[in-house]
């Protein structure tokens, strides 16, 4: 009987958290998405009245509708933002592979004695704030920031060139901020490679180029996915980063969710675009579920 | 040295005796170091074409080098190696006309058993519908035809190793290398594969080097044994002639079991050389001796089963003494009689059971005679 319950705990517990932490706000967000925009605290109607019990549950559900959905596909902003998210994670995702595949490739073939210290350097970042990292970013790519005066200085150019507020701030923003999301799976495929498997490869007649298309790349896959999804799903939604680094035509969602929120104070249509920004994340995210299931088929 | 061949007449083959062949592998001086470790010390070795050759020693010795300076995995810090007409030392892996059969089969686990066969074809732009064919002609030669479109992780460990191997032969290299290829099999399915790989080696006719430290292995499918010690080689030869005729004590020790005793050579007859090694023991009589002179110290070897046990002094025996049986070791086929000589030294004879156990004739503590014919050991250094 006791350990039935104990066994009930351990497997209630994290549901518990889910619904708590995840179900219910998602609940509340989602009837805050039906409601109208007006002008009162909270911004919105109707809202629930507890005291008016069963009546008053029935009068809001009444009050409901999907017409800030509707407004989502009139407006041409949100679905542009959407795309354009979509846009600025996909081209993020492929440049921090393109960066991260040589970094954790040379980790992966470092004596072995240094590899700890090479991962320790890879997660330092996150010893310092997020927020603070990208801050600096500022003074670095502003037009009198360190990059330019080092361009200048070099003589590459002539004048400052201007990166601030501008997409390719933000690719570099995104590639710095996720790079260790990509590193760190790429490196634990790497690291696992067989090093025979290569000499086989060569034996049988490859260059050590050919030898890594053939067998490296196709067997270090699970950790290109794995480490794509990392990037690309947090990536979307991401605020802080085109905000700040970002210009003013740089549309993704994020900033789009956080101007209704705060600048026009309409929470129904924020809500609802964060739904739906919600809905389109779980595509990718149930394809990572799946790959990652099947990568674990596979090493058994 | 005249003896008999171990190995059927029909398949004798000596070209290492012919003094016209050209070998088709010649290491020349060759010396590996790594840092300051020697693993390979001024080796000079000949590997004819057609041999099923064996680098026999203990780990450690330099074996898994040898092959892979053969490979192209590494270069010799000293020396040559040459394949038929061409220094090889420096080319590429990829260049070789040698394929290697990896300890841990290195079979590539995301391409199925076909893919993993066509690898090495594919890589030489072989046309499509040859590859179909190769690839089909080289699974059934380890018959392995239904289990083409598997991954390697779908098979079991001796079938891993029969992908291995149809892989390394597909390219009909003019070496083929494997390395303790079979280590992973247990001991009949390694029995039976061993005449299999043999079989192999004679139908299409390459050149095999084989490692491994199992000595019985290297004697049933070599032709020709290297033995190998701290990166140096200390004897080649065949399997007969390393069992029957090691050239030190080293060699006689590494391969099956052997007594030794050490002693004086002391009188010269027309029959042989004569051992003292004993107060009181009659002189070990040997007449199948090398040009050895008397008055020199020397050590004299015999394998167990050249050693008879018999309850009676055999009387018209060459060579016998007398002990006290302090151990039996009972290994079903065989026995091993441990006996204590009167001066300590602890003598092993081998018999083998022709009797049930229950019957056996000797029994600890027995009172034993030790024989055997002049012509059974030899003397080392
Ligand atoms: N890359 C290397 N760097 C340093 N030392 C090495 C290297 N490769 C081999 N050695 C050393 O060279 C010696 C011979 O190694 P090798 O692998 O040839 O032994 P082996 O005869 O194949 O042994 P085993 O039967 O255990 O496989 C060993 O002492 C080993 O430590
Ligand atoms: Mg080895």
């Amino acid at each position: 009987m006791d350990r039935k319950f104990g066994r009930f705990l351990l497997i209630g517990l994290p549901y518990f958290w889910l619904l708590v932490l995840f179900l219910v706000p998602f609940g509340i967000v989602f009837k805050i998405s039906l409601s109208d925009v007006a002008i009162a605290i909270p911004p919105y109607t109707p809202t629930f009245d507890l005291s008016a019990g069963w009546e008053g549950l029935k009068s809001l559900i009444s009050g409901l509708d999907f017409e800030n959905y509707i407004w989502l596909t009139e407006d041409d902003i949100y679905w542009k933002s959407y795309l354009s998210s979509l846009r600025i994670a996909g081209i993020s995702t492929i440049l921090t592979l393109l960066v991260g595949y040589p970094l954790a490739y040379s980790m992966a073939k470092a004596p072995s004695e240094w590899r700890p210290t090479l991962l320790m350097l890879i997660i330092l970042p996150f010893w310092t704030s997020f927020l603070i990292r990208v801050y600096a970013w500022i003074g670095i790519l502003k037009t009198e920031g360190l990059l330019n005066q080092l361009l200048m200085f070099v003589g590459v150019v002539d004048e400052p060139l201007q990166i601030l507020n501008t997409d390719t701030a933000v690719y570099i923003g995104i590639v710095y901020s996720y790079l260790p999301f990509m590193v760190l799976p790429l490196y634990s495929a790497l690291e696992k490679l067989d090093g025979s498997l290569l000499e086989a490869a060569q034996d049988l007649g490859c260059t050590s180029i050919e030898a890594f298309w053939k067998v490296t790349f196709p067997l270090s896959m699970p950790g290109v996915i794995a480490g794509s999804f990392l990037v690309f799903i947090p990536a979307i939604g991401e605020f802080v980063i085109p905000d700040l680094l970002g210009g003013s035509d740089t549309k993704m969602i994020g900033k789009t969710l956080w101007a209704e929120f705060f600048s026009n104070r309409d929470w129904p249509v924020a809500s609802a675009v964060a739904v739906l920004l919600l809905l389109l994340l779980i595509i990718p995210i149930v394809l990572f579920q799946n790959q990652q299931e099947r990568a674990q088929e596979a090493e058994k | 040295m005249n003896i008999s061949p171990a190995k059927k007449p029909s398949t004798k083959f000596l070209p290492w005796e012919d003094p016209k062949q050209e070998p088709l592998v010649r290491f020349g001086n060759v010396t590996k170091r790594f840092g300051s470790f020697t693993a390979i010390d001024n080796v000079s070795l000949d590997i004819y074409e057609k041999e099923f050759f064996a680098l026999l020693g203990p780990s450690g010795c330099g074996k898994t080098t040898m092959m892979r300076m053969l490979a192209g995995f590494e270069t010799p810090s000293e020396g040559t190696i040459s394949l038929g007409d061409d220094d090889i030392g420096s080319v590429p892996p990829y260049k070789r006309p040698v394929n290697m059969m990896f300890q841990s089969y290195a079979l590539f686990p995301h391409m199925s058993v076909e893919a993993n066969v066509a690898f090495g074809l594919k890589q030489d732009k072989w046309p499509k519908n040859l590859i179909k064919e190769r690839v089909e002609e080289m699974l059934s030669l380890v018959q392995l035809e239904q289990f083409a479109k598997r991954k390697p992780h779908q098979l079991s460990g001796g079938q891993r190793q029969r992908v291995a191997l149809a892989r390394s032969l597909a390219k009909k290299p003019k070496l083929l290398l494997l390395d303790e290829p079979l280590g992973a099999l247990d001991k009949k399915l390694r029995e039976q594969t061993q005449f299999e790989l043999m079989d192999i080696q004679e139908k299409l006719g390459m050149t095999f080097v084989i490692v491994t430290h199992d000595q019985e292995e290297a004697m049933t499918v070599a032709s020709r044994i290297a033995v190998m010690d701290h990166g140096k080689i200390i004897q080649v030869a065949t399997p007969e002639v390393i069992y029957e005729y090691p050239n030190c004590r080293y060699v006689a020790d590494f391969i099956g079991d052997v007594n030794v005793i050490e002693g004086r050579l002391n009188s010269r007859t027309d029959s042989g050389i004569k051992l003292s090694w004993a107060e009181g023991q009659n002189d070990i009589s040997i007449s199948n001796n090398t040009e050895r002179s008397a008055d020199e110290n020397a050590c004299f070897a015999i394998r167990p089963e050249k050693v008879h046990v018999t309850h009676e002094e055999p009387l018209d025996a060459d060579n016998r003494i007398q002990g006290e049986i302090h151990d039996i070791a009972y290994t079903g086929n065989l026995s091993t009689y441990y006996v204590k000589l009167s001066n300590g030294i602890i003598f092993k004879a081998q018999e083998s059971n022709r009797r049930r156990l229950a019957n056996r004739e000797f029994t600890w503590e027995d009172k034993v005679w030790l024989s055997w014919r002049n012509t059974a050991g030899i003397l080392l250094d």
